[in-house]
Parts: structure tokens; sequence; C-alpha cells
């Protein structure tokens, strides 16, 4: 038999193979790729055409006025991060891990777990930062982001989306079904509701305030806010920091978890 | 055979999951070129044990040499040379039969026109050519199994290692696989395979070894095995529902060794048909008589005490 | 002899009591948990938290003079129970005929595809009535509930869980691929969800949507919920949403029937 020509991809970017096969899979699937941009954009527009009508301009600490609509929509924008990279790292990951077993094959080649994690994350925060480019792109033609520092809004989701991903892919190497998914929905929603989305942190009593401030979509949502009202401050150095800490932590544990579950 | 190279050299080699052990110490060498299996029943400890190999489960003791190399540290550099046919298909469901071979060669590092090139070489090797374009869900078992087949073999591995091959397939796909696995051996493909398939095992090992709750019990050529383990001939006898063991008493000096099963006497001789003949002779009169060579399976139930299909 | 078939189909029905019963058993504790503290949560951050801003100036006339929290609770009680029923009219139909292929096991009994339907579909209603009741109970605790016309919006929220179960089992029976329920939930029930007057009056709405959304059973369902959660019933109109709701319910049941006959027939 000849030599092999096979060279191990050992030293390279071997998590890329990985993104590559999902980009085959979503080829095929692109009516579901292009659906996905709605669902934010629908939340905006109900909130545009109809809580704005109800509500009062809000007054931002340093002074500026902006409409609920603007208040909210870099909420939407980090509540979409998050949901988009969590539905990968958790439904998505599971699912190839339980199911199609795709893993197994996987780990059959030279690729090895933290491959593995680190694809499938790859792949999340590209389209975590599509979709906000598109959502950003949609604010400015209603005016909702007049700030130039939103053109930094697809980074902010790839920071936000980095986070959850991370802690998403984690927590489902210990699921055992799909109703332990229910949890994820029990913590998913109170940060979605309570995050200073809908209004802002101050309305919150004192010890609920300090609740809230230590939820990472928090910290999502004050870096996005900063963006796309130009009203950019440390506390976002501090968000970013916490959100690349916690990423980073759940990506550590993802890793040595797949290691362990598929090289049993 | 292609040389003395030792592909595999295991040496006491153990795996247990918690407080189960379900390798316990065994020795197997696999040299480059030959077919070689693991024959035994289902928990025997044979898919633990390729897994192993396959750099995928990290040995609890023992030693193990894959390619040269330890399957602890260098896993990715010896996967990138071993082809892994799995027991249960893992084919990529979200993907067309194709984009499974061009998918999985890009694992490994090859230039996308080398995988394109290679997957449809194989997909003509597997009869597969036709359906590339298809869903894996849309395809049988049979098929599925040859796609699984084919996906092993684009990395052109050294050595092929199969996890009960045909289990689960009709008589025809088993054939055409059998066919396909022989000209991969003509080639010089090391074959590594495991099966509870009796017929397999002589259709396609040069060697093997039988292992049962972990430990080897026995090893050679198929051949070599029968002629060690069992009589030349034998003679399956069957009576009625019950009687069987008090029957069994009364023939018992006919052959050299006697089997009682569930549902039928087996009789190891030399001449079947003379013990067959003693038989009715004696009075006896069986329901049904058969005569025939002695089998693998007959070696597995004289080394065990069982027979495999239990 | 048309009463004894009849009879016949109750009685196949009654005989898939024991797998759904096993089935609940093993899920319904972690529903139960969500089912209760969902509520509790919007109404939290919607009827109380974004309430206090939309209530500023005092109860807004375009929300029929009633506090936020009153407008919104009926609504997110229609909207809740729709969400149950399509979680439970998608995923698993598909699931017991694709995957599991426990609709095929059913029909391999001397069960037919029309029982298997209607014992699923009792399922459903059950589902139903445990989310419409403990929203329900969850009103009661916010005090948002006008007895005893209130009480109705139980067997409200069943009605408008059929409404959507029915017509979304006949399109599950179709599938070929789940992809298909991304697209259900994108284009069909996410902006029902936000459009059908659960959040703010239909009326602030262009014409052209507003006339779409007329068109939608859930936005029925949130009228009559309403108008029965702050006791104020017009009977006319109600009954107009009643029947509305029920048309839904008839011919989803009329499709889903044909769709799992063909499907398992095939």
């Amino acid at each position: 038999m000849a030599a092999p020509a096979v060279r191990p991809p050992l030293g390279r970017f071997a998590a890329q193979h990985l993104v590559e096969r999902n980009y085959l899979v979503y080829r095929r699937d692109w009516v579901v790729f292009v659906t996905g941009f709605l669902e934010p954009l629908l939340y905006l527009l109900s909130i545009g055409l109809g809580i704005q009508q109800l509500v009062d301009d809000f007054v931002l600490p340093d002074g500026t006025r902006i409409s609920y609509t603007e208040f909210v929509a870099p909420a939407m924008l980090a509540a979409s991060a998050m949901n988009g990279s969590l539905f990968d790292a958790t439904f998505g990951v599971f699912f190839k891990l339980k199911y199609e077993k795709v893993y197994d094959a996987v780990l059959a080649t030279p690729l090895r777990p933290v491959d593995v994690a680190v694809g499938e994350l790859v792949w999340s925060l590209l389209r975590a930062a599509i979709y906000a480019a598109a959502f950003v792109a949609f604010m400015a033609l209603l005016g909702l982001a007049e700030s130039w520092w939103a053109l930094l809004g697809p980074l902010a989701a790839v920071v936000i989306g980095y986070a959850f991903a991370g802690a998403g892919m984690a927590l489902t190497t210990w699921m055992r079904s799909w109703q332990d998914f229910d949890f994820i929905t029990l913590a998913v929603l109170p940060m979605f509701l309570f995050s200073a989305t809908f209004f802002p942190l101050d309305r919150y009593p004192d010890a609920a305030q300090w609740l809230v401030q230590l939820t990472p979509l928090y910290h999502g949502v004050v870096l996005c806010r900063g963006l796309t009202t130009g009203a950019i401050g440390l506390e976002m150095l501090v968000a970013v920091g916490y959100l690349a800490v916690m990423g980073t932590i759940g990506l550590a544990v993802a890793c040595r978890r797949l290691g362990a579950l598929l090289l049993r | 055979m292609g040389g003395d190279e030792a592909l595999v050299e295991a040496r006491g080699l153990r795996k247990s999951y918690g407080a189960v052990e379900a390798v316990r110490g065994i020795d197997v060498t696999v040299r480059r070129g030959e077919a070689f299996g693991f024959l035994g029943p289902n928990g025997a400890g044979k898919s633990s044990t390729m897994r192993m190999i396959a750099a995928v489960s990290p040995p609890s003791g023992g030693t193990l040499r894959v390619l040269g190399m330890d399957p602890t540290d260098d896993g990715p550099a010896i996967r990138s040379r071993l082809g892994v046919c799995p027991q249960e298909d893992t084919l990529d469901s979200e993907l067309t039969v194709r984009e499974n071979l061009l998918v999985y060669g890009r694992f490994f590092g090859l230039s996308r026109p080398e995988v394109a090139r290679r997957a449809d070489e194989l997909l003509a090797f597997v009869q597969l050519s036709d359906r590339a374009g298809a869903r894996v869900e849309q395809l049988s078992g049979g098929l599925k199994r040859r796609l699984t087949v084919a996906r092993s073999l684009i990395n052109e591995p050294e050595m092929l290692m199969l996890d009960e091959p045909t289990t689960g397939l009709d008589p025809q796909a088993r054939h055409l696989l059998w066919d396909r696995l022989f000209r991969l051996k003509q080639q010089g493909t090391t074959l590594l395979l495991t099966t509870h398939y009796m017929d397999e095992a002589e259709q396609l090992c040069d060697r093997l070894v039988v292992i049962d709750e972990g430990v080897i019990v026995a090893e050679g050529s198929p051949a070599q095995l029968i002629r060690d383990h069992s009589s030349r001939e034998v003679c399956e006898l069957r009576f009625g529902a019950d009687d069987h063991q008090g029957v069994a008493e009364r023939i018992q000096h006919l052959g050299e060794r006697l089997e009682v099963l569930p549902d039928r006497l087996l009789v190891y001789a030399a001449d079947g048909e003379a013990v067959a003949q003693a038989v009715h002779e004696g009075g006896l009169t069986p329901r049904s008589t058969l005569v025939r060579r002695s089998t693998l399976e007959d070696v597995f139930l004289h080394l065990t005490g069982r027979s495999l299909a239990e | 002899m048309a009463g004894r078939v009849e009879s016949a189909t109750a009685g196949l029905v009654w005989r898939q009591l024991d797998h759904w019963r096993v089935r609940w058993r093993r899920t319904w504790r972690g529903s139960a948990v969500t089912t209760f503290v969902l509520p509790v949560l919007y109404l939290l951050a919607m009827g109380v938290g974004l309430g206090a801003y939309v209530d500023e100036g005092g109860p807004q006339a375009s929300l029929g003079g009633v506090n936020y929290l009153d407008f919104i609770a009926p609504g997110l009680l229609a909207t809740s129970v729709m969400q149950t029923a399509v979680g439970a009219s998608t995923w698993p139909v598909l699931g017991a005929i694709k995957w599991d292929k426990t609709y095929f096991a059913m029909i391999a009994s001397p069960l037919r595809p029309r029982d298997v339907l209607l014992g699923n579909l009792a399922f459903v209603a059950a589902r139903l009535l445990m989310t419409a009741a403990v929203f329900w109970l969850v009103l009661l605790l916010f005090g948002v509930v006008a007895l005893p016309w209130a009480l109705l919006a139980i067997p409200a929220g069943v009605l408008i869980g059929m409404a959507h179960a029915t017509p979304l089992f006949a399109l599950s029976a179709r599938l070929e691929r789940e992809t298909g329920f991304m697209l259900i939930y994108r284009i069909g029930v996410v902006p029902m969800f936000l459009f059908s007057g659960a959040f703010f009056p239909v009326s602030q709405l262009p014409d052209p949507l507003q006339w779409l959304t007329q068109l939608l059973p859930l936005f029925h369902g949130v009228e009559l919920v309403r108008a029965l959660t702050l006791g104020r019933p017009d009977l006319l109109v109600d009954v107009g949403h009643v029947a509305y709701l029920l048309l839904w319910c008839v011919v989803g049941l009329a499709l889903a029937d044909r769709s799992l006959a063909r499907r398992l027939g095939g």
C-alpha cells in the first residue's frame, strides 16, 4: 500500500472542519437561517407599534431623552444573542451528542474533544454576529441607533454569545433528557424579563438590584445599550470582562466533560 | 503474509467501568496485512477492546501500542491512520450520502479536491454511486452499513476496524459486504473485526481469538481452532421434548464428547455417520438426524460450555 | 348501528388512558413548575414592572380604562395556552410518527388512526386544562379576576388551546422534516404571540395588519378571556368569539383526521 497520504491536522485550526460541516447542513436549510432574523425584529416592531404608544420617553442617567423602543432595542439585541447561542450550545449539542452521535464519529478521526467544543462555539458565534449585524442595520434604518458606536453591536453579540454558549455547552454535558432543558428555560426567562431589559435598573427594590447586576444578561444589556445610545462608560468594560470570564470557564469545563463523556 | 510488523500490541490490557471489569487482562498482537478477529458473545469485552485500540477509550491497565504509538498520548496521530466502522452507524443524518464522505474526509485534514475524488471512488466501491444525493435517513440498514464502511476508508487507513460489521443485515447485504472486505484484504489493508457470527469469522479471518467474559480462551486460525478444540464431524440429534437427558446417558459412549442443548444433542466424533447409524441400531429413533463438519460454534461451546447465541 | 360504532370509538379511545397516564406521570412535575413560574414572572415583569410606566398618568382609555396589569393578565393566559397547544401538537406528534413510532405500535393493536388522534387530543386537552387552571390561580394571586365570570376563563383557555392544537396536529402529521416546526414557530407562533392584542390594543396597528389579526383565533381568544376576567362579558360578541374558536377546532379536527389516517395508512 502507498505511504499514508494523510497529514494529521494537529497544530492547525482543526475545529474549522466542524464549522464547515455545520455550514453544509445550514446551506440546505437556508430558510431556517433567513427566518432567524425575524424573531428579534418582530419583538422590536411590536414594541415600537404597540407598547411605545402607551409609555412616555425615558431619560438616561446622562440626561438624554430616548423613546421606549430605543431603550428596549439594545436589550433585544443582547437577548437574541443569548437565545441564539444558548439554543445551539444546549439543544443543538445535546441532539448531536445523544441522538445523532455526530461527535462519536468525529472523535474517530484526528479531531479531539476541544476541537469539537471550539468548532461548535465558533459556528454559533458566526451566526450571532451575522444576526446582530442585520439587527443593528434595521435599528439604524428605524432611527433607533444614532451613534457610530452601534457599529460594534455585532462584536458585543459575539462576546455575549461566547459567555452563554460556553456556559450552555458545559451545562449540556450534565443533561440526562430533554426534560432537563426545562431548567434552562427557568433560568433564561427571568433573565430575559428582569435584566433591565424592559425597564431600568432603578425601578427594582435595592436587594433585587444587586441580584439583577449579578446576572450575565444584565451585563450584555449594559454593553449593547451603551453602544446603541452612545453613552459609553466604564461599566461596559466590566461587562466585557464578566462575559469573557464566564465564557472561558464554560468552555474549559465543556472540553473536560466532553472528553470524559466521549472518550470513556 | 505482509511481514512481521505489529500494528497492535496489547499486553495484560484491562478496562473497567466503575466496578464492572469489561476486559480483564488480554494479550493480542495484530500484524500488518492480516485479518484478525475477536470472536465472542455479546458483552464479552470485544467492543471495549476495539475502542481502546481505536484510541477513543483510555485503558485501565496493561500496555497497548497501536502503530507503534501510545493511544493515550498520540490519539490524533493514531486515529489519522485508522479506519473505524462502529457497531451502531454514526452517520450524519443531516447530510447526504456523498456529503457524509466529504465532511468526514475533511476531519482528516485532506484537501477538498482529494476528498471529492476519494468520495466518488468509494461510493463506486460500495455500490452507492446512484444514491450519492440521497439523505442518509432514506437508506436501508444494509446501505447505511456500506456507507459507514466507505466513510471509514476515506483516509486510506492502514488498518480497518469493524465492530460487528454484518449484525442486523440480511443475507444478501452480508455477502456483498464480505466481498468488499475480502477485496480490501487482497489490497493489503489490515482488517481487525469483532463478530459473534461463526461463519463470518471463518470467511474473513486469518487468525482470531475467542474471548469470553473479558479474557481470551483460545487463539489461532479458524481451521487450527477447530482441529484443536473439536472433532472433525458432529452428529446433531433431535428427540421428543423432555427425554434428552435420558437419551444422552444411553449414547454417551458413541462419540468423543457430547453436548446437551435445549433442543438437540450434539455428538462429537471423527465419523458422524457412524454415530448416527449406531444410534439407530441401539433402538433409538430421533425425529431428525444431521451430520455436519465442526464449526467455530462447536469450538466456542466446548471452551465455554455455552452456545454463542445465548 | 351508528350508535354502536360511536360507542366503539369511545371505548377504543378509553383504552389509551394508561398509555397517556404513564406519559403524564413521567413529565408533569417539570411542566407544572414551568406552568406556574412562567406566568408569575411574566406578570411581575410586564404587568407590575412595565405596568408602572404605562399607568403613570392613570389608567389609559385605549386599554378600556383598566390598569396595564388587568389588561395583559388575560392576554398572557390566552397566549400561554396557545403555546402549550403548540408544544403538545408539534414535536410529540412528529416524534410518535417518525422517531419513537408510537402511533404505529398503537395501530398494530385494535386501535384505528382516528382513535389514536382522539386519545392524543384528549391528552392535549388535559394539559391545556392544567395550564389554564394554574395560570388562573396565578391571576387570582395577583387579584386580577372578577368572579364569577372569570371562572369561565378556564374552559375558554382549553377552547383556545384546542383551536390551535387541532390544525397544528394536522400540519405535524404531514410534515417530513422537523425544520418545519422552526418555520411554524417563527412565522406563525411568534407574530401571533406579539400582535394578537395580548400586550397592546390591536387598534394601534395599521389597518391591513388589524384585519389580518382579526382572522387569527388567538385574537378572539384574547378578547374572550379579557371580557371574562374583567367580568364584563358582552353576550353577542363573546358568543361570536366562542363560535369562531369552535370553527377552528372542527375544521382542524377534520384535517387532522385525514392527515393522520393518510400518514399512518400509507
